[in-house]
């Protein structure tokens, strides 16, 4: 208690290192902030660590696509280097995921903070709408739009901010229901606060908690569905390195060449798990304070 | 002497912790014999209710009995099995606890609650478990015992949940009930009924109470004997007369400083915080705990070694953890005025407010086909003057709420006139209500967990206050907002500290400051010291005061508590149901003639004071919906002095006289006024 007393005089920026500092208690929280900063270090560092180009097939070596010791994870059907193409999808995926959850998240919270606080005929459209678009089974809607438009970053983004987006602002909306009745908010009216400040400035901050760890969550399952998208073909277009879109790729020779499929798979899975581990750790911090 | 129901023998009891052990309790030791009651007071930390789990051997987790003895009817509770200690809690040692919907199962009919007692505890059969429990829901007065047997526990009104957890705590007939603040959610009416409830129920069954308050007056009301906790250790510890009449321990002297008692005011006995707070307990000092609040420290004797008990001469059974208890003076409650409680009134009106009323319509039905009103506040008409306090009191539900909605513009009315300096402001909502009126009317809010957002520092709060209802910025924003600090007596670094920082009495601060920034002419402050402790409510009120007197603003004080009432008000209103039934001066309320309702009222409200003779008033049924307000009266139902019809079906007249004093009720005045003050003092012979 004493050291956060004389740390929080500090700025904005010194109550985030000290917030972040927090999670160093939480192991599990360090383990997924440890493997979710070792895939961006991976994604930043791309061009220096890739050992080849990543959409150069190596035409020396189509006879043997085994992981050797020129290709430690061995090369693609295509005889593109496989560690290669892992490390560059990384980019991919951590650009995309982030750029995804973003713009979903304020959307979300926008429509959520609307809803939740001015109640009335302006929630009940939302929410009729919002139950609407979650009736629809996501892969469904994917599809739909992603055919109709074509596969591009900014029509994955569309398309995951339609379907999380609906999801968040019910989760704001819930809070913001909350927090309006609080005494707070009532002192900011009647000092003459206008709408929007009691939204943004009052309201959301307090939602913080729960949407940190919502954030995180959702940013793992993104990546999932990033997969599943380049899975069945509705990713990014070819040739850019997209791990669903490896995994499709290779699953077709699960058994003659299992590395194809498997390396991918693995880079897929420990991202997830550590967007899950970090908002493990977060929920963690959050139920502290 | 038979041996005692239950005896602490040096109990020490520490919670452990990531940051290592916490000891809480450092020693404590008390008997209790069959049939007795021993009331543990004392401020929220000391303590209180890890006592109360440690007799149940129900510390949690973290919390463990590192030292002494609890001895349950002569055996030790540390040497028995896991078996023998679920066959003594709920058989022969029950516990009710302050929320009775959490200690209620919501799934289970309160009958099938009831009856797993018997079943578990005496082997008895469903038969007779059944006979047992509607007998039990009749000794706590439920009405309908029948009917009660078969809701859930969200059926019935949080009174009657409390009977009933108090009824299924008796029903293995217990030698002993630990009660941990029973009645701090109920109304002063309903406390008032499960208090007298208790009290016949304990001489019943002989049962040995513990009971847990930091109401004083609740104590003084069930028990025996009285033990006062501070940090963790019991300080002073007797029968209930003697520690009133003469406390020895000076944080004894200083709760009882803390609370008004009726009878007197701001004019005639101050109220006295007791500086500074509770030690926390990993930082307790040497020696004795409270030297440093306490007056009559003297360093060396005090502060070296732990405090022994001492006896007080001349009384029996009468401890005192003082070395200097004997040599301290008798005790006398201040006397005098608070400097600041002289303010000025003047004729000049503030507020005033006519005919008011709020309805909220309530649709039913298909497209609201067939709608209701529910009169949350009904025909409100009273004024204040500058520099006054007006109080308003009533139980939950009566409207007073609202009523501050309305003032404060959260709300609208429905009818009627509010007018601020003869602005009327009682349609206008707050968004639409020019930056002048804002900054001339602000509120205090009561719960001081959500009156500060706990993402903004208090110096953002405050500042940001200033800036909107005055526009200004800059060093002279900087220096109003120390200004406001120092006002409210906080420490200037207080401004970059996060609410979650401080303590609900500075939270309170923070909210007083933040209501003063528009140097406003009308403050609200709704139930503003409700939740605080004692010695910090007293600081509170006496802050308020203070300010009031100093900027000669006027206080709307709305209030569940008479005895704070009776100490700050000028003028006090009445509500029930919506309708104020009595309106005047703080004496004129005070004393006959009253309204029927206030006469209950006052009967109701827990004193701390033993030689204090108060009448007891019963209130049957409890209060109405709103939705269903009686034709004539609105206390009708529930009235003791009932007349007859025309009480229930004639709404009636305001009976007034010369100075103001209004009365709505069928009785004339003159009746009224012959009734039998509910407070007399019997002269004492010192």
């Amino acid at each position: 208690m004493t050291a956060t007393t004389s740390k929080a005089s500090g700025s904005v920026l010194g109550a985030w290192f000290h917030r972040i500092s927090l999670l160093r208690e939480s192991p599990v929280g360090m383990v997924g902030a440890f493997i979710v900063v070792f895939w961006v270090v991976v994604a930043i560092f791309a061009p220096v660590l890739s050992p080849y180009d990543p959409n150069e097939t190596h035409y020396d070596m189509l006879a043997f696509l085994h992981p050797s010791s020129q290709h430690w994870f061995g090369l693609d059907s295509s005889g593109r280097d496989m560690l290669s193409r892992i490390i560059w999808g990384s980019r991919t995926v951590l650009i995309v995921a982030p750029l995804a959850v973003g713009v979903a998240y304020l959307v979300g919270c926008s429509l959520g903070l609307l809803a939740g606080y001015y109640i009335g005929w302006v929630d009940v459209l939302m929410s009729r709408i919002t139950n609407i678009i979650l009736s629809i089974p996501p892969i469904v809607l994917f599809i739909i739009i992603i055919t109709l438009f074509g596969p591009s970053v900014i029509n994955l983004i569309i398309a995951f901010t339609l379907i999380a987006a609906p999801q968040i602002a019910r989760l704001v909306r819930g809070i913001t229901l909350e927090l309006r009745e609080r005494d707070f908010v009532a002192a900011a009216k009647m000092r003459g606060e206008g709408s929007l400040y009691i939204m943004v400035v009052e309201i959301l901050p307090n939602a913080r908690g729960p949407l940190i760890v919502d954030l995180c969550l959702r940013t793992g399952y993104t990546i999932i569905q990033i997969g599943v998208l380049g899975f069945l073909g509705l990713g990014l277009p070819p040739p850019t390195p997209d791990w669903g879109g490896m995994v499709n790729q290779g699953y077709a020779q699960l058994f003659s060449y299992p590395h194809m499929s498997i390396f991918p798979c693995i880079a897929i899975s420990s991202l997830v798990i550590g967007f899950n581990f970090l908002a493990d750790g977060m929920r963690e911090i959050s139920l502290r304070d | 002497m038979a041996t005692p129901v239950l005896e602490l023998d040096n109990v020490r009891i520490s919670y452990f912790t990531r940051a290592g052990e916490i000891n809480v309790v450092p020693g404590i030791s008390f008997a209790l014999e069959q049939g007795e009651a021993i009331g543990l007071v004392g401020e929220s930390g000391c303590g209180k209710s890890t006592v109360a789990f440690s007799i149940m051997n129900y510390l949690g987790g973290a919390g463990r009995i590192t030292g002494g003895r609890i001895l349950f009817e002569g055996r030790d509770m540390a040497t028995m099995s896991p078996q023998d200690l679920r066959k003594i809690r709920g058989g022969k040692m029950a516990m009710v606890y302050q929320d009775p919907m959490s200690s209620l199962n919501p799934v289970l009919t309160i009958g099938k609650q009831l009856m797993e007692v018997p079943i578990i505890h005496r082997g008895a059969g469903e038969k007779e478990a059944r006979e047992r429990a509607l007998q039990m829901l009749g000794e706590v007065n439920l009405p309908d015992p029948e009917a009660v047997f078969d809701r859930y526990p969200h059926q019935i009104s949080g009174g009657q949940q409390q009977r009933v957890v108090i009824a299924m705590a008796l029903m293995a007939e217990p030698s002993l009930l630990i009660m941990d603040e029973p009645t701090t959610g109920l109304d002063v009416t309903v406390e008032a009924a499960v208090l007298d409830l208790v009290r016949n129920l304990r001489r019943k069954h002989n049962s040995a109470i513990v009971f847990i308050s930091h109401n004083l007056g609740t104590v003084v009301r069930i028990c025996d004997r009285i033990g006062v906790m501070y940090s963790g250790e019991l300080i002073e510890e007797g029968e209930i007369g003697n520690v009133f009449r003469n406390p020895r321990h000076p944080y004894t002297r200083g709760l009882l400083n803390c609370i008004p008692v009726l009878g007197s005011d701001k004019h005639s006995a101050p109220l006295v915080p007791i500086p500074g707070q509770v030690p926390p307990a990993l930082n307790r000092p040497r020696g004795c705990i409270f030297a440093p609040r306490c007056e009559y420290v003297e360093i060396g004797r005090c502060t070296t070694d732990r405090i022994p008990t001492f006896a007080v001469p001349d009384e029996a059974a009468h401890r005192v953890q003082c070395v200097r208890s004997e040599e301290l003076p008798r005790h006398r409650r201040p006397t005098g005025s608070v400097a600041a409680a002289d303010a000025v009134m003047s004729n000049e009106p503030v507020l005033e407010v006519d005919s008011m009323k709020k309805f909220y319509h309530q649709t039913s039905g298909m497209f609201g086909a067939r709608g209701y009103d529910v009169k949350a506040c009904n025909d409100i008409t009273m004024d204040a003057t500058r520099g006054m306090t007006l109080a308003i009191v009533g139980e939950s539900g009566c409207g007073k709420s609202t009523f501050a909605k309305v003032l404060t513009g959260l709300e609208l009315a429905t009818d009627g006139t509010v007018k601020l300096e003869s602005v009327d402001i009682g349609m206008t909502a707050v968004e639409k209500r020019p930056r002048e009126i804002k900054r001339k009317l602000q509120m205090v809010f009561q719960n001081p967990d959500s009156t500060l957002n706990p993402s903004h520092s208090v110096g953002y709060t405050v500042g940001r206050t200033i800036r909107r209802l005055k526009r200004i910025g800059g060093s002279k924003l900087r220096q109003q907002t120390r200004d406001l600090m120092a006002t409210v007596q906080l420490p200037p670094d207080f401004v970059s500290r996060k609410p979650r920082q401080l303590s609900g009495g500075q939270k309170q601060r923070v909210a007083i400051a933040r209501a003063l920034a528009g140097d406003p002419d009308l403050i609200v402050a709704d139930e503003p010291v409700s939740a605080l402790d004692v010695s910090v409510q007293a600081a509170i009120i006496n802050l308020l005061l203070e300010i009031q007197s100093g900027r000669q603003a006027t206080l709307v004080f709305i209030s569940h508590d008479l005895s704070v009432v009776r100490y700050l008000a000028d003028r006090v209103a009445v509500m029930y149901l919506g309708r104020i039934v009595e309106f005047g001066t703080v004496e004129e309320v005070f004393s006959p003639p009253y309204h029927p309702y206030t006469e209950a009222l006052l009967s109701a409200v827990p004193v701390a004071d033993p030689d204090l003779q108060q009448k007891r008033i019963v209130l049957e049924g409890s209060i109405p919906s709103p939705t269903n307000v009686p034709l004539g009266c609105p206390f009708s139902t529930r009235c003791p002095r009932h007349l007859g019809e025309i009480c229930d079906n004639v709404p009636p007249p305001e009976r007034s006289d010369a100075n103001g004093h209004r009365i709505l009720c069928h009785i004339p005045l003159e009746e009224l006024a012959q009734v039998e003050p509910v407070f007399q003092r019997p002269n004492a012979a010192e």
